[in-house]
């Protein structure tokens, strides 16, 4: 099957995970992947550089109104919502928090499961809130792929445990083998 | 790939979205709010988060609602507002106008600031201490506007949860602040209210940045995080209307990930800082 884009949702602990799945992927990952980490509203953009740094994905802060392209990787803004529009492009919004967060990540899992339904892999890695745990429930709805980081290797196991209650049919893979399983694709 | 599972969830997603365009359509046309050119995924967010929590089974029933009952109304408008600001929201924007831009405006006889989409007025109470502790309050007049009249109504009440006052605080301080926050309040219970001679110069008005139009001559126009709501036709159509409405030199303050470059008046501004999205509309 021919999946269309990415989406990762991470809190506490989660920019070592996501450099794990960066530093993992293949040169010839194309897919494009859109990141929700939870941070300081006041963060500046230093994720999206080091980030940058390290992959082949050009890796930046999404902007308004931004078309999805391959060979990306989105970061949610700091204190924003980010949204995937049905005609795949992005937007912010400044909402309310969800589950304590902005940006959060049932917010751009549900919104993205309207875009591409089946064509979608959601990831779930390590936090300790339940953010993601509906958001990729609705992503299986749509006939999309849920994966959850094994709670066992997740710094912090509380958003993997929870989202595993909520989709007990999600793949649970540890850390190191998400990328090696995105490579197969 | 189409398996069974996904071929429900597909026709329900398709009739939601005609359900969601028949419904924007409808409040055009009963009651002149127009959101049919905003970002459709915050509004389906929206729509579907009223829908679940009254218990209905589809949008074409909160249609019904919403045409039959006025009251009803207002609980949608309000969930199509953007309610949720907080003060001194991104500090650096408000130090780099202290720094930048209110010296120029003190060069001004009388100073006409509008801040547009206001909601609940937490950024016009910011901006009222920020003026005064410049020394220009006395000859500064703010106009706030919102499309939403019980969200004005917040705004002239000024009155907020205690629980916020921590957050607002540190923002005050790091957006250069020169005094104690709370020499700007009174805490009464769980609440806050804002000092009344802060919106002594500030006039709170209805005013729709879709299909309302100019009307006044301004020095400076603040509209942050309504922009990203809207589709590029109506970015475009808003930041005309700003830019007719600033005097030559006037500025333009947008919110941190808003930009001017994409739109149709990006040659008629300088920058003044690009990472803050403050323009300033060219003299000539």
């Amino acid at each position: 099957m021919d999946f269309e884009a990415v989406v990762i949702g991470s809190s506490a602990g989660g920019l070592k995970a996501l450099k794990t799945i960066i530093l993992g992927l293949d040169k010839t990952f194309s897919i494009p992947i859109i990141v929700v980490q939870h941070m300081s509203p006041h963060s500046d953009s230093f994720m999206s550089r080091y980030f940058n740094q390290l992959s082949h994905l050009q890796v930046k802060e999404a902007d308004e109104r931004e078309p999805v392209r391959p060979s990306h990787m989105y970061l949610a803004p700091p204190n924003y919502h980010l949204l995937v529009e049905e005609d795949k492009t992005l937007s912010l919004s400044v909402e309310e928090k969800v589950n304590y967060a902005r940006p959060s990540i049932d917010v751009l899992f549900e919104s993205a499961a309207f875009a591409w339904g089946s064509r979608l892999i959601g990831i779930v890695l390590t936090g300790a809130n339940n953010d993601g745990a509906t958001g990729l429930k609705k992503i299986t709805q749509a006939g999309g792929l849920a994966i959850i980081q094994s709670p066992e290797t997740a710094e912090v196991p509380i958003m993997p445990i929870s989202a595993i209650d909520n989709c007990p049919d999600a793949i649970i893979l540890k850390l190191e083998d998400i990328p090696l399983f995105l490579n197969k694709l | 790939m189409e398996t069974p599972l996904n071929k429900d969830y597909n026709a329900t997603n398709l009739t939601q979205n005609i359900e969601i365009e028949l419904l924007i359509e409808a409040i055009y046309k009963r009651y002149g709010y127009d959101f049919r050119n905003y970002n459709k995924a915050h509004l389906k967010r929206r729509i579907l988060f009223r829908t679940a929590a009254l218990g209905l089974n589809s949008i074409s029933e909160l249609q019904h609602k919403v045409l039959h009952e006025n009251d009803f109304f207002d609980l949608i408008l309000k969930d199509f507002s953007i309610n949720v600001t907080e003060m001194f929201r991104d500090p650096g924007f408000y130090a780099t106008l202290r720094r930048e831009v209110l010296p120029m405006l003190r060069t001004y006889p009388y100073v006409k600031i509008w801040l547009a989409g206001c909601s609940t007025g937490e950024e016009v109470y910011s901006f009222a201490i920020m003026i005064k502790e410049e020394g220009l309050y006395e000859r500064t007049q703010i106009y706030a506007t919102d499309f939403n009249p019980i969200s004005l109504e917040t705004a002239r009440k000024g009155i907020y949860p205690i629980s916020r006052i921590k957050d607002y605080t540190a923002n005050y301080q790091m957006s250069e602040g020169k005094q104690s926050f709370s020499d700007y309040y009174v805490a009464h219970y769980e609440s806050v209210i804002f000092n009344q001679d802060l919106r002594k110069n500030v006039v709170f008005a209805e005013h729709n940045l879709v299909t309302d139009s100019v009307f006044a001559e301004v020095h400076m126009v603040i509209c942050r995080n309504v922009l990203i709501y809207f589709n590029k036709d109506l970015q475009n159509k808003v930041v005309r209307l700003f830019s007719e409405s600033l005097v030559k030199g006037g500025f333009l303050g947008l919110g941190s990930k808003e930009n001017l470059m994409f739109t149709d008046v990006v040659e008629q501004f300088t920058v003044v800082d690009g990472k803050e999205k403050i323009y300033k509309k060219k003299i000539i």
